[in-house]
């Protein structure tokens, strides 16, 4: 079962107090739609009727926006995020393999969530980190020099 | 008071996700249990540049260079080298060159043969005080423009530095200011586009990092030369560092003046605010950026009419990139033929490079135009690792191109760049071997722009997706000749038909490869086999008579394909062999094979 999103007054009000200050500003949807990202985790349709009410732009182009960017997402992640770097420097380094490796061994489909909620697989754009490529995130955790053993051995911890 | 003595510490991105806050931190505790705090000062710089061996610390005076600094070797640093004078000789860095151990920073051929002016302060100043920044020579450029020159002799001297686009286009700097300051307007924008979405490519992060003060000062001159009161940094949303450290930055600005109303007593206004990308690469195509800014889908639009005239909101803008502006200053500090006399006639100046893949020495390079691809690579960069044959180098990220052996002592500019079929783009310098397979980098860029293509226009949206079906089939060992034929004319096609640069260019890294690594497209279609072992279906692993003997292959392999004896050649059994390439890693001879007998390219 996917997790749902938790739309809670608290979130909301912080929503709307941000709302507040960028609607004085020009071109207020993008720093709106990134304050909604790190509020909720993520823009569902609810979330955007209400930004659409506020700032007075159409669902429609709120929600082809949102979709447009690879930043934003309409869906809750799961709770460990587990992105690995597809720039060229990482990449001619072996990336793909470490990408390849997470997506079997979690068992789950690049760019998708597993059906417990537990873990999100992204391949990610490059984070310049090319000095220590490959590398991967889970997280706020940085692994460099990744290789297909060190992903079994994460896997293992995060699992455990 | 006057510090004694100087402890630099790398903060820059990849050094910070190794250790490096947490070594300062110790640095501190240290200090204050030897009762040194008070006259020892910790420093958390930007990028020092060579990010691979990281965490570095440099201790002033002496410029002496710690590398791979771990935080057990802290007290042992404190100790013998700060409260005795005695370095640490275990943990000097180590060159590659000739094995010896550097003392000093600009001992070292990697710092050395470096002209840093877009990063004179990286790695030397803590960025997050502004008076470090005006300790050297901050905000004096901006002084001289507001009280000694008017408009137009700021876009003089500019237009007379010779400074070109450094995020990519090349465009002269100076013109695209005059074409702003023309337009007659009640608002114009000043955008600093460090949306740095080449894959491969970190300069602008170095930068911002860094340095961010340099990028203020000259996003404000180049306000008072266009005739703009407001300026907007659009930045990545994947650089949190680099974010965090701008905001403050601005926030000391303003503090002290520099930035906000009447600066310098001069009457001129100026602010500067920073919005964040969502993560699209074609954000970095200025009308994209300006489509983001106003809260739409970032898509390109045609030009004319050009930013210039009608731009952020419809007001004239002018769009600039990090790097460019991190020059600016140094152009009024220095002057304008000062800035000239370096580099080529038609490429003044430096230009910052992102080295990384296949290289010994990766990290952040600047040096000046017209050195060699081979300076870079094998002095500078010190060569190829693991005795690996050097296969081709590549400029431009996705919208560049491969450039082989034969071109190596071609000098780097914008225009020789472009005549060898890439382009210098923001600067991502990826260095590929004998293991990478041409088809595949080839079909890794396709998928890139796939993915990031805006999906307005025909010719990128369908053409690159029908490209890189082609490339799939020909890894895959499906390909015809027939295949070759037509993706070199549907490039040349999209090429000629897209709307903006990203598809513009999007071609080139397969129409490059095509062009210089044709035999082994060949081999992938006639002969059915990857010569550098990368396309699963098309690789065979074979024991070549290199073999030592050593076992470490057999021990290696996770199915047990291999069998030999101590001594002896070993033998990779094929049917059983699950084509991983853990064999070839492990052999300390490079005498795992995956080439065709009788081939003779790299």
């Amino acid at each position: 079962m996917r997790s749902k999103v938790n739309i809670t007054e608290e979130k909301l009000s912080e929503l709307k107090a941000a709302m507040e200050i960028h609607k004085k500003e020009p071109g207020p949807l993008m720093p709106t739609l990134h304050a909604a990202q790190k509020i909720f985790g993520c823009i569902p349709l609810p979330i955007q009727k209400i930004i659409s009410n506020e700032l007075d732009v159409s669902i429609a182009r709120i929600n082809g926006v949102v979709t447009f960017y690879g930043h934003f997402s309409v869906e809750p992640k799961g709770k460990n995020i587990v992105s690995v770097c597809l720039g060229t420097a990482c990449y001619v380094k072996g990336s793909q393999g470490i990408l390849d490796a997470f997506s079997h061994d979690l068992n789950v489909k690049v760019g998708d969530t597993t059906d417990d909620g537990m873990f999100t697989l992204e391949a990610t754009r490059c984070i310049g980190a090319c000095g220590l490529a490959p590398i991967f995130t889970v997280n706020e955790e940085v692994f460099a020099n990744g290789s297909v053993q060190l992903v079994k051995k994460v896997v293992q911890k995060l699992k455990s | 008071m006057l510090d004694r003595m100087h402890i630099l510490i790398c903060g820059g991105t990849e050094c910070k996700e190794t250790n490096s806050l947490k070594i300062r931190d110790k640095f501190n505790t240290e200090l204050e249990r030897l009762n040194l705090g008070k006259d020892i000062k910790t420093i958390l710089t930007g990028c020092f540049g060579l990010c691979a061996l990281g965490p570095h610390v440099v201790i002033y005076p002496g410029e002496t260079l710690y590398s791979g600094v771990k935080l057990e070797d802290v007290t042992e640093i404190v100790e013998q080298h700060i409260a005795n004078g005695k370095p640490v000789e275990r943990l000097l860095y180590k060159g590659d060159f000739n094995r010896k151990k550097f003392r000093n920073r600009s001992e070292l051929t990697f710092f050395a043969r470096q002209k840093r002016i877009a990063l004179r302060n990286c790695g030397v100043i803590n960025p997050l005080e502004i008076t470090e920044y005006i300790a050297r020579q901050g905000y004096e450029a901006l002084g001289t423009v507001l009280k000694t020159m008017t408009p137009l002799q700021v876009i003089e001297e500019v237009k007379k530095s010779g400074l070109r686009g450094r995020g990519g286009g090349g465009f002269p700097t100076g013109v695209k200011w005059e074409f702003a300051n023309r337009q007659i307007s009640d608002q114009k924008y000043v955008i600093c586009n460090a949306d740095e979405g080449d894959p491969g490519a970190f300069m602008d992060r170095a930068v911002l990092e860094g340095d961010p003060h340099s990028v203020l000062e000259a996003m404000a001159i180049c306000g008072y030369a266009i005739g703009a009161n407001t300026g907007y940094i659009y930045i990545r949303a994947e650089y949190p560092v680099a974010v965090e450290r701008l905001q403050l930055a601005i926030g000391h600005a303003e503090a002290l003046g520099l930035l906000g109303d009447n600066i310098f007593d001069s009457g001129f206004n100026f602010k500067i605010e920073l919005r964040l990308g969502a993560g699209a690469f074609v954000c970095g195509e200025e009308t994209a950026l300006i489509a983001s800014i106003e809260g739409e889908r970032g898509m390109p639009r045609n030009k004319p009419p050009f930013p210039a005239v009608k731009g952020l909101f419809g007001k004239p803008t002018n769009v600039n990139n990090v790097e460019t502006f991190a020059n600016v200053p140094v152009i009024f500090l220095k002057g304008a033929d000062w800035f000239k006399s370096i580099g080529t006639e038609k490429s003044s100046g430096t230009k910052v490079f992102a080295l990384g893949g296949k290289i010994a020495n990766t990290g952040l390079l600047e040096i000046p135009m017209g050195t060699t691809l081979r300076e870079v690579i094998y002095e500078i960069g010190g060569g190829i690792p693991n005795k690996r044959e050097f296969k081709a180098v590549q400029t431009g990220g996705p919208s560049g191109g491969c450039i082989t052996a034969a071109s190596l002592d071609t000098p780097i500019d914008f225009d020789n760049l472009i005549a060898l079929g890439s382009m210098m783009g923001s600067g991502g310098m990826i260095i590929m071997d004998e293991d990478n397979c041409m088809v595949d980098v080839a079909r890794f860029y396709l998928e890139f722009t796939v993915d990031e293509s805006c999906g307005k226009c025909t010719p990128c949206r369908e053409g690159t997706k029908r490209m890189l079906d082609i490339l799939n089939r020909i890894c895959d060992g499906q390909g015809t000749m027939e295949d070759l034929d037509v993706l070199e004319r549907l490039g040349n096609m999209i090429k000629d038909s897209s709307l903006c640069g990203l598809g513009q260019t999007a071609p080139n890294p397969v129409l490059s490869t095509l062009k210089h690594f044709r035999k082994e497209y060949e081999a992938h279609v006639i002969d059915k086999v990857c010569p550098a072992g990368v396309c699963k279906n098309l690789t065979t692993y074979v024991v070549t008579d290199e073999c030592i003997g050593c076992t470490k292959c057999a021990k290696n392999c996770p199915v047990g394909a291999i069998e030999g004896t101590v001594k002896g050649k070993h033998y990779i059994h094929p049917e059983q062999c699950i084509k991983c390439g853990a064999c070839k890693t492990a052999c300390p001879v490079n005498a795992i094979s995956t080439k065709p007998e009788n081939w003779e390219g790299v």
